[in-house]
Parts: C-alpha cells; structure tokens; sequence
C-alpha cells in the first residue's frame, strides 16, 4: 500500500483543543512517536462515546507505562505484560466499565502473550490496542518478537537472523485464528513530520481514529476487540523521524500488512 | 451445608469459609494438593445461597489468575485465590504489585513437600517467601495459619478482615495434611462484613478519579510511599500478633510450632507432663506478624529452652531466635519431604533437652 491516498471525510467527529478525558499533561513520548497521537484518539473516541466517568484504563509496561498521567480516568497499573488479566478481572467484576489498555509489541506478544491469547479466547470484553513498532522502547533497542528479519537492534546487533531467533510473530492474525475475538484490525498509524512533502497524507491516523471507535464499540456490544498499529521508533531504529516513517512503510508494513482480519458485529460496514 | 456439624475436608472448609464470608470472586489455576479449593468452588458457583459470589473463572496460568485476582480487587471486591507451592511461585510477581497498589488481596497456600516440583505431601518450606515478602521488591504479607479444619473455614473471613483493613494481601499458609484433612466442624458464623472502597478503581465521577499503582517514578515519591507502606506494617505488627499457649504458666521447656505441627506437638507436651516434664507450647497463628511480644514474653519470665518443631530445614526458628532474644537456647526438630516427625520423635527430642 502506499501511504499517500486519499480518504473519505471521517463519519465522526475530531475534536479539537482539549479534551476532558486528557488531564492536559504533556507527554514524555519521543517526537514523532505514534504513541502521542494513538493517546489523542483515544481519548476522542472515549469521549465521543461519552465513557470518561465509566472507563478503566490499565497502564501496560513499556513506553505506555505512564499512560495513565493522560487520560483523566480512573486507572489501574498492571504488571508487564498482564493488561489483559487484569483487564479481565475488572470486567468481569464490572461489567458496565469500558476496561483498555495500550500495549508494546514486547509487552503485549512476548511476555504477555499467554494473557492476551487467553482472554482473546475468553472473548471479554475489553479493548486491547498494540503498539507495533517491531522494538523495545522503552528497555532501549531491543530485538521484539515482532523485529523484522534483518533489523539492527541492541540484542541483533548484526541484523535479526530469522534462522537463528524465529520468524516474526503476527498477534493480529493469531488473534484473528481464535474464535473469541470480534474486532481484530491493523492499521498503518504514522504520518510525516509538519514541514515534509514526502509521504505526506492523514490517512493513518484517521484510519487509525475509526478504528479505535469501533473497538470501544465493539467492547460495549460485548466483544473483544484489538486492533494493532504499525508505528516507528525513531529513537531506537536511529533514525530521523521521517526516515523512521519511510521504514516503517517499506519494511515493517510488509512485514505485517494492514488489514480487517475480523468483524463479527460488522461495524466496518455500518 | 448449614447443618450443625459437617463432616469436610480442609480444602472444602477453606472455600465455603471464603463463600460465607461474602466473596465476590475466585480466580484459579488447579494445583494439587488445593484443587478441592476450585473444585467445591465451582459447585457452589451461583447457588442461590451465595448471592455475592457473582464470578468463578479458571484461568489458564497462576499468573493470570494472580493478575484477574488484581483486576478484581481494584474495583474493591473481595477476591481470593488458592494454590500450592510451585503456583504460590507463580503468583509472587502479582502479590508485590498488590501489596505495591495497597490492594485487599487473599491468597491461600496449601504448602506442599518441595523445592521444585516435590512431591504432594505437606511440609512448612514455603514459610520464607510467605512471610517475608517472597516476591520483589520490600513488602510485608499478613500471614495465617490454621491449624485444623475449623480454622480453616474461619480463617477466609478473618483474611477478608485483615485485607480491607490494611488494604493489603493476605496469605492464609496451610499444607497437604490440612488441606486433605477431613474433620468434624461447625461452620462459624461469619459476619458477612461491607468494607468501604473510596480508593477503588470504577469510573472516575466528576472531577475526581483513581489511580492504583505501585510505580513512582520520582525517587522522592517512591521514597514516601515505601515510608507509608513501612508505617503501615508496623501498625499491623503492632496490632495484629496472634498467639496460643498451652501448658506454658509452670512450663521449663517450650515446643513452638504452627499448623497441623502444633497437633502433634500439643500431644507431645500431654505425653511430656505424663512423664513428669514440665513442657508448654506456643503456637504462632500469625506468622506475619510473628507474634514475638508474647513469647518473648516466655523467654523473660525464664524458660530456658525453647524447641522449634517445624516441617522445614528450619525456618520460623529465625524469628523464633530473634523473639527469644538470646534468653534462652533454641532448637529445632524437623522432618522433610512430606513427613511428618512422630510425637515421640518430638518426646525422645525434649527429653534429652531437659536431661
Ligand atoms: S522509545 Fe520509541 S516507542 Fe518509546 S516513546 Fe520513544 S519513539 Fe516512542
């Protein structure tokens, strides 16, 4: 897919300015992390379904870890890689709170992918959405179990060898295979830096907006929903931030190309 | 079950106590020897007698049992869950976070013979990683330990208590023999009491929301919140030391043990005073706080020796060393690997101390 084509109006509405469901702290995300703007449109959905006074956001471990200083929500930190435990826990307790989390690719599908499968398999209802940017952030560069084939990394210091470490690892479509889930998606999240005429196109984060409203939704129809974002690490895959976005086009969406891999409720279509 | 006398195994005792003192939730992962735990638990899910018990969920490791048990408990509900030795291993990564977020969390312990695998017979090995944190991290657990099956059906409401109280896990420590016991009870009455949950995580209202988490990133703020935790386990040490004596007035020699140990022990002493030594016991019914008021108070009024019976390479006896406070020599009598000493290994033991 190429980043630059066009989309249709979003069918909901974008808020500007501040949002009620962000406590207006600014972030500690790198500039030009998908991170940052994945943070604004959650909160928008939150805030377009009217959910603030009745969500539980659960803090991931990773670079999200402190996610919980933004949305003004109630918020539970959970341990690496159980979110979705603890997640299931809350709503199984409370079934009438909108429960998610934002996960790291290291977080979510290496040491946590024994929470995540199983309560996809469960199919509770709550909401997982994944960082993707095939690293480890916040631990400084490491091989993730989603690194593509032949990326330098701190531990891959001559280039993931696929042979020797695996064959990177698709949450989406193993989720996709189960029949718990109801919403498995990925979506392509980066746009270019203000300034730059490369490559430059909203598509990702309105895309990636709809998304998320529908995985809310999706949860608040009874389903388990995730979707999965091809994002960047600049900071990490030592780069410039529009060649992290170049990267991630060319070799990290190839790798885990976008796509609707689930859809009971077909809110896709509505 | 509310019939006057019930004839029921540890494991059953414990999870009907846990029923009647109003829990919410149980989250598990089957382990034996405390698979009856989840199993009578399951039976009883949505009975019309338990109207609070509104979730039973088998979860597919110790770990994310732990974790749905976190989940749970921050909406303030009252949770628990149960497991044995190398699933006790497992959950220490969610009992710091709990103790860490001041979650009120009951966790029980069937300690089995080990380490690593082992074997399913019962030993007291697990004492360390329950009463002294056990997972990462510096915390203190409030620590149980019944040592019949009546305690047993008791001892889940007292947790509760505790939990709220302090809002911190609570760890009920039994073993393989308690828990396969079967015993004559009367289940207790249990107060089936409401604690009030402001901190709870259910929605923010207004302007006012809640954040459970263990983490501080300013060394300063985790320096305050490690102080409070710190103030809080020295209230509990303060209030909450239980103890029982028995033959300890006139006593020149004092067996100190806990559990299903301090059955075999209360013979020994009746056999002891048979033969004409003075013996007492003291038995320790939290071991966290260790209640070392009370015997240090034995040491003082001189009682010379002590004799820690344990199922253990000798655990407790530490704490047992630091009560007595070099007043008096300390000694233990121990069995491993899923044995049991007899009362006249423990007999033979005493009298050769008082010789
Ligand atoms: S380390 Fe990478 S993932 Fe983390 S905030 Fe920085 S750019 Fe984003």
């Amino acid at each position: 897919m190429t980043i630059a084509q066009e989309v249709a109006a979003p069918e909901f509405e974008v808020k500007l300015g501040r949002l009620t469901t962000l406590t207006g702290k600014p972030t500690h995300y790198c500039a030009g992390c998908e991170h940052g703007i994945l943070t604004r449109l959650v909160a928008n959905a939150i805030e377009e379904l009217d959910m603030r006074e009745k969500t539980v956001y659960v803090d991931s471990v990773g670079c999200s870890v402190f996610a919980h200083e933004y949305f003004n929500t109630d918020a539970v930190q959970a341990p690496h890689g159980r979110a979705p435990a603890v997640m299931s826990g809350i709503k199984r307790m409370r079934p009438d709170l909108l429960v998610l989390s934002v996960q790291g690719d290291g977080d979510a599908v290496s040491i946590g992918l024994l929470e995540l499968v199983y309560s996809a398999s469960r199919g509770e209802p709550i909401t997982v959405f994944l960082v993707n940017n095939g690293i480890y952030g916040m631990t400084g560069g490491q091989m993730a179990p989603t690194t593509p084939g032949g990326m330098v990394t701190t531990t891959t210091p001559y280039g993931r060898d696929t042979k020797y470490t695996g064959t990177p690892m698709d949450a989406s479509k193993l989720l996709a295979g189960l029949e718990g889930p109801s919403y498995v998606k990925r979506v392509f999240l980066p746009v270019s830096p203000i300034g730059s005429t490369e490559m430059y196109s909203a598509r990702g984060p309105l895309e990636g907006a709809k998304s998320v409203l529908n995985a809310l939704k999706v949860q608040m129809m009874g389903g388990f929903s995730f979707v999965e974002f091809i994002s960047t690490c600049s900071i990490n895959w030592k780069m410039s931030v529009l060649e992290s976005k170049r990267y991630s086009n060319d070799v990290l969406a190839k790798a885990f190309p976008p796509g609707l891999f689930k859809d009971k409720f077909g809110v896709e279509k509505k | 079950m509310t019939t006057q006398k019930d004839f029921v195994k540890g494991n059953e005792a414990l999870a009907l106590g846990a029923l009647k003192a109003g829990m919410n939730a149980y989250f598990a992962y089957p382990i034996t020897p405390s698979s009856e735990v989840p199993e009578t638990l399951a039976r009883e899910f949505r009975s019309p007698e338990y109207p609070e018990f509104k979730v039973f969920l088998q979860a597919a490791s110790e770990l994310e049992a732990i974790n749905m048990v976190i989940g749970a408990a921050s909406t303030g509900a009252k949770v628990m869950t149960a497991t044995s030795g190398p699933g006790f291993s497992l959950k220490q990564e969610g009992i710091s976070y709990a103790a860490g977020m001041e979650l009120p969390i009951l966790v029980s312990n069937v300690n089995r013979a080990g380490p690593g695998l082992g074997n399913l017979g019962p030993e007291q090995s697990d004492y360390f990683q329950t009463t002294k944190g056990g997972g990462h991290g510096g915390y203190k657990n409030i620590v149980l330990a019944p040592n019949s099956v009546q305690e047993m059906a008791a001892f889940p409401g007292l947790g509760f208590s505790l939990a709220f109280k302090y809002r911190n896990p609570v760890i009920i420590l039994t073993d393989a023999f308690l828990g396969q016991l079967k015993e004559d009870i009367v289940f207790p009455k249990i107060p089936q009491e409401k604690f009030e949950t402001p901190w709870a995580a259910t929605g923010a209202r207004g302007a006012e929301r809640h954040v459970l988490a263990s983490m501080h990133l300013e060394f300063v703020d985790q320096n305050i919140h490690a102080e409070h935790l710190m103030s809080k386990y020295e209230e509990i040490d303060r209030s909450e030391q239980r103890s029982e004596m028995y033959m300890t007035d006139d006593a020149e020699i004092v067996l100190v043990a806990y559990g299903i140990v301090s059955r075999l022990a209360r013979r020994a002493v009746n056999e002891l005073r048979a033969k004409g030594v003075r013996a007492g016991l003291f038995r320790p019914v939290t071991l966290s706080p260790f209640p070392a008021v009370e015997l240090g108070k034995l040491a003082e009024k001189g009682i010379g020796k002590f004799i820690v019976v344990e199922l253990n390479m000798g655990q407790m006896i530490q704490d047992v060393k630091l009560a007595v406070g070099g007043r008096a020599s300390v000694e233990l009598v121990h069995k491993l690997g899923g044995l049991l000493p007899t009362s006249k290994d423990v007999v033979g033991r005493v009298e050769v101390a008082v010789r």
